[in-house]
């Protein structure tokens, strides 16, 4: 028992992470129907700007305790990654507005492989450590152990996400953009400024994905800049597993996706006879997507699209 | 407008192009041809191939100073002896992206720029394609890090390798955690790439001959962080050991999530994890990891000081894994090529199939009839205040 | 601009001409540049990508599903070849499987890869758009890791070491891994492996020209552009949408076994989602639907790192005295820098199809514009 609820904590700290970036992908496609690839890098440039910031902090001895030496950092990185995604929307998605869909679609992965190469530029090509200035203390539960990083990643998810629904549901700016997703040109008539909403979406977005590539560099103690690649993957998927544009399927996805693979390479070695193991574990979600979108072909809480082409 | 027309452009401006570089490269070419007869033994180059771009181009880079540095050092010196004249060495150091499709081209750039001889690859995946190529072409190819032990089962007489190869590590490794550690229930967890994976299973080989039980097999990848879903399932088999096939990058993340879990089984990786890079990631939580290196301490070898001292001077950072392995790469090659009074390949490469070299600075060098390094020595190491401490080296020609 | 023109009488001879100049292309660059063998190694790789890009141009051009798992279908053909032409399976398999003459073996690659394309066009057929996109790159995942671990409890696949030793192409008693004399001449086996792609290259051009002007090729616009109203017309959109899977996927296939045939060896690492997402590349920056678009686009593509190692250094040296960043990491950051701009000022592609380009610059501004509205619109309520 305590082995299981370890394998559903381990699954809500990883699922957190994706759901942060799931809701940055997801935001892009509500409004632009826009896969931004590089929503990864970003992620990947908001750690190591922390880091760098930490680092920097530390080096100048500045005395501050850890979480608001992490603080502090954070909040220089989010206006790095957001006006990095004001320029990413700018200037390789913007022009493309009216062009087939598949052009923004290659420039995102241009700008992936460019960042991704300007990132080892500034932060070379070895691993960059995550400075211990976090404690680390091991928390438990019912014999299952968290660290209160940990804790502090889940509630912090928690609080991120319920300040964006009041943001969406409540705000001026939150109904201009359900506005723009549902149609542009009906919410320019309404006298909306469609630009500066796909903008502040963008920056929004880059500032989530900063947080979130913060919390995976400090629970991994590690940035790269080649790290952003893959846990976009994963967060996409995510994103795709709840119903790419909605932002409750974000969050579902996020959270199912990082249970599903922790229970699933914990125990699916064992229910098969050593068969089918944790070598399947990317396997998992990627099957278990498949699955929910033959029979909700717009994903768990997508709505559901009338067939018209 | 149409397609036939557009190409039969297309091909007229290469065929000019081809033409327009050909016509001044000849009377280039001509001039410098006679003194080039008697000027292409005073330089030549050694090719070197690796991972300069993507995850592991932090080790590809290791592996291309170390070349760099025997090349430097060599031409400080004004060159090498050979054949009575000094002859320079340039390196031609090129990206193959850990990609088995780019390390052929790659291999074919190699022969066309006419190296006498390649250092590379790192990894099995672009070391073994690779060598088909080399082979065609008779150029020597002394892999510095590749262990799997196919590139050598080939039959290839220029595949060389100065790294013992995953079933001598696995075994040494298996056999100490046995008869040293000790241990009795060991867990084994592999990265899905060939060199995790030989090692690992090599390892496994090992321990079960020695009366191990091996109580979990789990496997992740090279670009996975996340390891606490696989530890939390070893922790419930209770291993004394846990076994880790991979990289270093890996490696630390792998051992602070253990610690985190609560795991105090002992944790235990191969050559990829003795870095310095590892103690840095790892940073307080490395204390007491063992792992092991092919060839002999660096430390106690009369070069190997002075080597990572100078490395150190030079690239402006430590050795991270194979440099050194690299370094003598070079100096085999060419140390054959003065045996031999010769740089051509086809001369030069039965004076390397049977060298004795004794100035390298893993150890002294020679191979078996394979192209495998003979009597690799392979030494254990653990972390110890936040330093690899050497334990023990086992077989080499430090014992004999 | 009408393709099947090049069949006609009157373009004959430029058909020849192009043809003559393609079979003496490989002297031309072995014998013109310095690492001459080495492009034309490059050039081996860059036909094997026309192919795979033309494949996918079925997929995605004509009817208009983006896939992004398309590499695994160039997996199955390299494994499905390296199985019978190795002796990894020797043991396993009987004598009369192993080692099937050269064109056997490429045709039950092409046939195992189609049988991979339809398993996974049939469940997906409901999908649209990006939910379409991740399944197919799941797919493709899914592929590789099954490679990467099919070394037990059975072994395979051999697993992360991948399959070694598999034998060279024989053809008419050539061994084309050795150089071969004829009428005087030597032919490297770079220049026989070229000829040999170039001709199942030039096979499968033939073969993308014959589709896209058949019933089945117009059936498949049909679907792109409006899948209701083609079965409203009596299209059985099911399978032609799989028919479309099937023939993608078999020219994979084919690309995959002459890829192994050249190699000698393949192992998973070959077949990363990133060159799935490469060869989507240069289906879009060469001009989706287009047969020569998609073939400048591969050849852009896959060409350009190549000739970037030979400019870099140099330019660098010029333009600053010393070398001021890694050329590696230069070389891949233009790379990304040359596709944003191409997409940026060529939204179409490079060359795209007539069609294509009345759609998105027709020729009457009021029309333009409205047609422009339409298409957001369309492209909008796509999926």
């Amino acid at each position: 028992m305590d082995i299981f609820l370890q394998q559903i904590i381990n699954g809500l700290v990883v699922g957190g992470i994706y759901a942060l970036i799931a809701l940055g992908y997801t935001m892009v496609y509500g409004i632009l129907q826009l896969i931004n690839f590089a929503h990864g890098e970003i992620v990947m440039i908001g750690a190591m700007v922390t880091i760098s910031c930490i680092n920097f902090l530390v080096g100048h001895n500045v005395n501050l305790s850890g979480p608001v030496l992490l603080t502090v950092s954070i909040a220089m990185a989010i206006p790095v990654t957001m006006l990095l995604g004001y320029l990413i929307e700018r200037v390789a998605y913007r022009p493309l507005r009216k062009a087939p869909r598949m052009a923004p679609l290659i420039t995102a992965i241009g700008l992936s492989i460019v960042l991704q190469q300007a990132a080892t530029m500034i932060w070379g090509k070895n691993y960059v450590p995550f400075p211990a200035i976090l404690p680390t203390d091991v928390l438990e539960i019912g014999g299952a152990s968290i660290t209160t990083l940990q804790v502090a990643i889940i509630i912090l998810t928690a609080v991120i996400l319920t300040g964006l629904f009041l943001l969406i549901e409540r705000t001026k700016l939150g109904r201009a953009m359900r506005a723009t997703a549902q149609s542009p040109d009906v919410a320019r008539l309404m006298g909306v400024n469609v630009n500066t909403i796909i903008s502040m979406t963008f920056m929004i977005g880059s500032a989530l994905g900063a947080i979130a590539g913060v919390l995976v560099a400090a629970n991994y103690d590690q940035a790269h800049a080649y790290m952003g690649f893959m846990v976009g993957l994963k967060a996409f998927t995510a994103a795709v597993l709840g119903g790419i544009g909605n932002l409750g399927g974000a969050v579902l996805g996020g959270i199912l996706l990082g249970i599903i693979e922790s229970i699933g390479s914990g125990y699916l070695g064992d229910l098969t006879g050593g068969f089918l193991g944790s070598q399947y574990k990317d396997i998992f979600a990627f099957l278990v997507l498949i699955l929910v979108l033959i029979f909700r072909p717009s994903g768990l809480m997508g709505e559901r699209v009338a067939e018209r082409a | 407008m149409n397609i036939a027309r557009y190409s039969l452009i297309a091909a007229a401006i290469v065929a000019l192009t081809a033409c327009g570089k050909q016509e001044p490269a000849q009377p280039a070419a001509a001039p410098a041809s006679t003194p080039a007869a008697a000027a292409s033994a005073d330089s030549v180059k050694i090719g070197f191939a690796g991972p300069l771009t993507g995850n592991i181009a932090h080790i590809g880079k290791d592996l291309e100073n170390g070349a760099r540095m025997a090349i430097d050092n060599i031409n400080a010196a004004g060159g090498a002896d050979i054949g009575g004249k000094k002859v320079k060495i340039e390196l031609m150091a090129e990206d193959d992206q850990g990609d088995p499709k780019t390390a052929t081209t790659v291999a074919q750039r190699f022969i066309d720029q006419k190296v006498v001889g390649v250092v590379g690859h790192l990894q099995s995946g672009t070391t073994i394609p690779a060598s088909k190529i080399y082979s065609d072409a008779g150029i020597p190819q002394i892999t510095p890090s590749s262990t799997a032990i196919a590139y050598t089962a080939q039959g290839y007489k220029t595949a060389f390798r100065l790294i013992a190869n995953d079933g001598q590590q696995g075994k040494v490794l298996g056999e100490y955690a046995a008869n040293k550690l000790k241990v009795k229930k060991v867990a084994i967890i592999d990265d899905r790439t060939a060199y995790g994976q030989g090692l690992a299973d090599e390892f496994e080989k090992a321990a079960k001959a020695s009366g191990l039980e091996i109580v979990k097999r789990e496997f992740t990848n090279d670009k996975e962080t996340d390891f606490n879903s696989i530890l939390t399932s070893i922790k419930s088999a209770k291993p004394e050991l846990i076994f880790y096939g991979g990289l270093d990058a890996q490696g630390a993340p792998l051992k602070k999530q253990a610690k985190k879990l609560g795991i105090k089984a002992i944790l235990m990786g191969a050559d990829a994890w003795q870095t310095p890079e590892f103690i840095k990631l790892a940073g307080a939580d490395a204390d007491g990891t063992y792992a092991s290196i092919p060839g002999q301490p660096k430390e106690q070898l009369p070069g190997g000081q002075e080597f990572l001292a100078k490395f150190k001077e030079k690239f402006g950072g430590e050795v991270q894994l194979y440099a050194p392995n690299s370094y003598d790469a070079v100096m085999v090659m060419v140390d054959a090529m003065k045996k031999a009074g010769s740089t051509e390949p086809a001369k030069y490469l039965p004076e390397l199939a049977k060298i004795q070299f004794s100035g390298g600075v893993t150890g002294p060098i020679a191979f078996d009839e394979k192209g495998d390094i003979k009597d690799g020595a392979i030494s254990i190491y653990q972390v110890k205040g936040g330093k690899w401490e050497l334990l023990e080296v086992v077989g080499g020609a430090a014992k004999k | 601009m009408n393709l099947i023109d090049i069949f006609s009488r009157q373009r004959k001879t430029s058909l020849i001409s192009l043809g003559l100049m393609l079979m003496i292309l490989p002297w031309i660059i072995s014998h013109g540049f310095e690492s001459g063998n080495s492009y034309l190694r490059a050039f081996d790789m860059a036909l094997l990508f026309i192919m795979l890009s033309l494949g996918l141009n079925i997929v995605v051009g004509y009817a208009g599903m983006l896939d992004f798992g398309y590499i695994a279908f160039y997996a199955v053909g390299a494994y499905t070849y390296a199985l019978l032409n190795s002796p990894h399976l020797q043991a396993l398999l009987p004598a009369w499987m192993m080692y099937p003459p050269f064109i056997v073996s490429i045709i039950l690659a092409a046939g195992i890869a189609c049988v991979f394309g339809i398993m996974l066009g049939g469940p997906t057929l409901k999908l649209r758009g990006d939910y379409l996109a991740i399944v197919t790159l799941g797919f493709g995942q899914i592929v590789r890791i099954f490679l990467t671990n099919l070394d037990r409890p059975f072994n395979l696949t051999n697993g992360p070491q991948g399959i070694n030793n598999i034998q060279r192409v024989h053809l008419f008693g050539l061994d084309l891994g050795r150089p071969v004399q004829i009428l005087g001449i030597t032919f490297e086996p770079v220049h026989l492996y070229y000829y040999l792609i170039l001709f199942f290259c030039a096979l499968i051009v033939v073969v993308s020209l014959r589709l896209q002007d058949s019933r089945i090729g117009r059936a498949w616009v049909a679907i792109r552009e409006d899948e209701i109203a083609a079965n409203a017309m009596g299209l059985n959109t099911r399978n032609i949408k799989l028919l479309a899977f099937a023939m993608g996927a078999s020219f994979g296939g084919i690309s995959g076994a002459l890829f192994a045939s050249l190699q000698g060896f393949v192992s998973p690492e070959s077949f990363i989602m990133m060159e799935s997402v490469m060869v989507l590349c240069m289906v879009v920056l060469g001009g989706m639907g287009n047969i020569p678009g998609v073939i400048l686009g591969a050849i852009i593509v896959s060409i350009t790192p190549e000739i970037l190692r030979d400019v870099i250094n140099p330019l660098q040296m010029a333009l600053a005295g010393r070398k001021v960043v890694d050329p590696e990491t230069l070389r891949m950051l233009i790379f990304g820098l040359v596709m944003i701009v191409i997409m940026l000022v060529r939204p179409e592609g490079l060359w795209p199809s007539s069609r294509r380009r009345a759609e998105l610059k027709p020729q009457t501004k009021g029309i333009a514009l409205q047609e422009k509205d339409d298409m957001q619109d369309a492209e909008r309520n796509h999926d």
